[in-house]
């Protein structure tokens, strides 16, 4: 019997490996992969929600949507971020883009 | 419907796929390996979907992530290639601090799932599961829905302005 | 009238506005506005003085209408408003009759001076400051008129503000005055505390049942610091003489026959305050009785026209204090009135004189009477009446004040009082005999004034010499019945008083003649032979002198040290929390790496130990 836990338990799961991969690797599209990842473990949540605490509406679903409709906006221009920086520094390494220091 | 012991099967099944690739797309070294991975992860969350009885939302998903986004990345990762394509996707020096905190954020998260008390409601999903959307984006949240369209406006004419970059010489 | 007695101040305010933002470079216009305003003040205040004769308004049943200005209810309330009584009436006519008679004569004196119309804007804020301050009708109204006034005294003693004594002159009144208005205000503040009310007559019937004597007595004294500082007593007098350097008829008006006496008025207003009070009593009246005399004394040594009438301003308002003090407030009053007249009489004809002569050293005047007929003649009465020879007004005032001393048992100021008479006397013929007696000194070309001048002359002297009347013995239903404390008393004339005091007076007179009445070496071998006191008395006792000793000694070396902890300490932890600040940000900026992905893990990082936090079961979370 699957129950919401265990759909939940899946999320935190894909959750945190999105944040690992945020948090821990180089390259800026690896980076913005993982933010990817999370927000779809966040989707998971919502849908499962929707599904065993309120089975009669389509309210999760609906932000869900909402979500990825955001998803693709902050993907779209931040590969153009990634791109434009590229061009200026040859470089998508995130460890060398620290201008934002003392 | 399925029934409730193929559901169970087919839930674990996709779990280790999602789980996999997804940690795939996160440890490899090769950064096309990682987006392809990547995209078989969107592919397994869209059966999760499935298996909600999300049938719209599963196409979206596929639409969407495992068609446009993957692509974008894909995209992206040709024009900003360099040097050897298969050492493209290495860690920063955090890495060890970042796996210990996910590791404690999981650890934490599930026991918090599971300490808490969550009322199950049974009921019947809506049938015409498409049709019900519509309503909700087209009734009651047609504000935000219109603000959506608005957001990728935005986001479409900022990426097109940020990829081409601005003339230096005007 | 009464009804609209709030009006009689409110007429030299607008004048004010007026000269200030409309005429001010029309000199007549100007001087026109102010005189009509302060005359129209003037005809109101006679309106109001025959209401109160005929309606019967006494001390008991005055008139007050008020207004809640600013108040928290339950807390505070401060009104705004008009207290009439015969005490009131009689100020107000005293102050408008005078002020529109200097208002006149400054036309005269003030033609063809450089800032001809601000003079008489700051006449007309005097006046409206002056006439609100008598109307008050509870202590905070008054304080605030009396600043007004304080500030306007500054404004005129300093109008020659070019001239570097004038200025210096100006900030010492001022400060002086600060010194003594803070006392004041502590003063009421405390009644305020206690009794919960500014209002005069609330005082008045609260004071009376209240038992804690010993804290009253602080506030009563307090209060009377003021009046040390407004009607220039003992030890807070050296502004002053001082403050005859500003305009002659400012003298006149402000510093002699006005705002001075602001002081003695207002004792006369919170007489029921003192009057329950034997030890402040005793202070108020022994702190009068030596500024009396202390000041005729250095009077005697002066030779500045104006510095001698100065002194003798202040050993008259020591008198006024003094008859507070004995208790009766009557014969402070009434010599508050006769005084007003006289003493501005004198400095107007004081100012008429330097108005032509161009000089205020006595001694390089002299034989100036044939020029001056008028000035010296009206001058001779104002003296004989500060002198108290009778028929004149200071004859029968200041016969009632040592008859009030020597009744209510104060033999020893009553002395006191006798001598200082006598030192009056000397000192006033001192300076007739030799500014406009003897020998014409060389090159003086001496003329009479013009007409606006020598008409508020002969006013005042024709009052000079009948103002005495309403308050002389033999009238009935005079000014005692009037204006006073407690019970109206008739004055039983004392003749053995009067005898003496006419006698000292006359004697007076008759020594300065023999010293300065023709040509003498005495005053000189006089000087030779005592010169300790010639100098003590010259040099004013050299308070100015200890004055600037304690300042530079004291109050500047405490000021240096609170200086230098000022600096060191206050600045050295302020200085230092920013040094801390600084130095700290210095170290820790390299936290701010500018790696976001440090950032996303210290963020992360936090969320954990938050959650943690909240979940554990020791903080009532939820972990079992």
């Amino acid at each position: 019997m699957i129950t919401l836990n265990h759909y939940l338990a899946l999320g935190g799961m894909l959750f945190c490996i999105g944040l690992y991969g945020a948090l821990a690797k180089k390259n800026a599209i690896a980076i913005l992969m993982g933010i990817e990842l999370m927000l779809n473990a966040v989707n998971i949540n919502l849908v499962a929600f929707n599904h065993y605490l309120e089975p009669s509406k389509v309210v999760g679903q609906v932000f869900a949507i909402f979500v990825i409709v955001v998803a693709a906006a902050e993907v779209a221009v931040g590969l153009a971020l990634v791109l434009n920086i590229y061009r200026r520094r040859l470089e998508s390494n995130v460890d060398d883009f620290n201008w934002l220091k003392w | 419907m399925l029934s409730t012991s193929t559901s169970t099967l087919v839930f674990w099944f996709l779990t280790i796929l999602i789980v996999a690739s997804a940690l795939a797309v996160v440890l490899l070294r090769n950064i096309v390996h990682s987006a392809l991975f990547l995209i078989l992860t969107f592919v397994g969350i869209a059966g999760i979907y499935i298996l909600l009885n999300a049938e719209f939302l599963a196409a979206v998903q596929i639409l969407v992530y495992a068609g446009a986004i993957a692509i974008l990345v894909v995209f992206a990762v040709m024009l900003t290639r360099r040097g050897d394509i298969s050492e493209s996707n290495l860690f920063n020096k955090n890495y060890l601090a970042a796996g210990v905190l996910c590791l404690a954020l999981f650890i934490l998260n599930t026991f918090l799932i599971g300490q808490t008390f969550w009322t199950i409601k049974s009921g019947e999903p809506p049938l015409n599961n498409v049709g019900a959307i519509a309503d909700a984006f087209l009734g009651r949240y047609v504000l935000p829905f219109e603000v959506a369209a608005v957001l990728l406006l935005v986001a479409m004419v900022g990426a097109i302005l940020l990829a081409r970059g601005v003339n230096q010489d005007q | 009238m009464i009804n609209n007695a709030w009006l009689i101040p409110v007429f030299p305010a607008i004048a004010f506005l007026i000269i200030v933002f409309l005429t001010r470079r029309v000199q007549l216009l100007s001087a026109l506005v102010g005189i009509v305003a302060i005359g129209t003040s003037f005809i109101m205040s006679i309106g109001v003085l025959r209401e109160v004769l005929v309606n019967g308004i006494s001390m008991e049943n005055p008139v007050e209408y008020a207004f809640t200005w600013l108040g928290i209810p339950g807390y505070l309330k401060i009104e705004a408003g008009v207290l009439i009584d015969p005490l009131t009436a009689v100020m107000l006519f005293v102050v408008t009759l005078v002020a529109f008679l200097v208002n006149i004569y400054s036309v005269g004196y003030m033609h063809g001076e450089p800032g001809f119309s601000s003079f008489f804007s700051y006449l007309a804020l005097f006046g409206a400051s002056m006439l609100g301050l008598i109307l008050a009708n509870n202590y905070f109204m008054i304080f605030f008129f009396w600043e007004l006034v304080g500030l306007c005294s500054y404004l005129l003693i300093g109008f020659y503000y070019h001239k570097h004594s004038a200025a210096r002159a100006g900030l010492k009144a001022f400060v002086t005055n600060r010194v003594a208005d803070f006392g004041f205000m502590l003063g009421f503040f405390i009644l305020f505390a206690i009794f919960g009310t500014f209002n005069f007559r609330e005082l008045a019937t609260a004071i009376p049942n209240y038992q804690d004597t010993a804290f009253l007595a602080i506030a009563a004294t307090l209060v009377f610091v003021g009046p040390i500082g407004k009607s220039a007593q003992f030890p807070l007098h050296v502004w002053l003489p001082d403050a005859m350097e500003g305009p002659t008829p400012v003298s006149a008006l402000i510093h002699a026959a006005t705002m001075v006496a602001a002081g003695v008025y207002l004792l006369a207003r919170a007489f029921v305050l003192f009057a329950s009070l034997p030890t402040v009593m005793l202070i108020v009246a022994y702190v009068g009785g030596f500024t009396a005399f202390f000041a005729a004394t250095i009077a005697i040594t002066q030779s500045d026209i104006k510095r001698i009438l100065a002194y003798s301003t202040l050993s008259q308002l020591g008198y006024m204090v003094m008859a507070m003090g004995v208790g009766s407030m009557t014969a402070g009053m009434f010599h508050l009135m006769t005084h007003a007249f006289f003493k501005a009489l004198l400095f107007l004809g004081a100012g008429s004189i330097i108005h032509a002569l161009e000089e205020q050293d006595i001694f390089r005047m002299g034989g100036i009477y044939k020029d001056m007929k008028v000035t010296v003649s009206t001058f001779i009465i104002a003296s004989l009446a500060l002198c108290g020879v009778p028929p004149l007004a200071g004859f029968w005032s200041k016969d009632e004040i040592l008859a009030g001393a020597l009744n209510h048992g104060f033999t020893g100021l009553y002395v006191l009082g006798t001598v200082v008479a006598f030192l009056t006397s000397l000192y006033m013929f001192r300076l007739i005999f030799i500014a406009f007696f003897g020998k014409r000194r060389a090159g003086l070309h001496g003329h009479e004034s013009p007409f606006t001048m020598t008409l508020p002359l002969l006013i005042l002297a024709v009052l000079s010499i009948v103002s005495g009347f309403v308050g002389a013995p033999f009238v009935s239903h005079g000014f005692s019945s009037l204006v006073y404390y407690g019970e109206p008393h008739h004055v039983v004339p004392n003749y053995g008083v009067m005898g003496i005091s006419v006698l000292v007076a006359l004697a007076g007179i008759f020594v300065a003649w023999v010293l300065y009445g023709r040509p003498s070496d005495v005053p000189t071998k006089i000087k030779h032979r005592f010169p300790f006191i010639y100098n003590l008395l010259v040099n004013k006792y050299y308070i100015d002198e200890v004055y600037m000793w304690l300042f530079r000694r004291v109050i500047l070396g405490v000021s240096y040290i609170l200086n230098w902890h000022d600096r060191h300490v206050v600045d050295g932890i302020f200085d230092g929390v920013g040094r801390l600040t600084r130095a700290s940000g210095h170290k820790l900026r390299y936290i701010q790496t500018g790696n976001l992905q440090t950032y996303a893990l210290v963020i992360f990082s936090a969320v954990v130990i938050i959650t943690l936090w909240i979940a554990t079961p020791v903080f009532g979370g939820m972990l079992q």
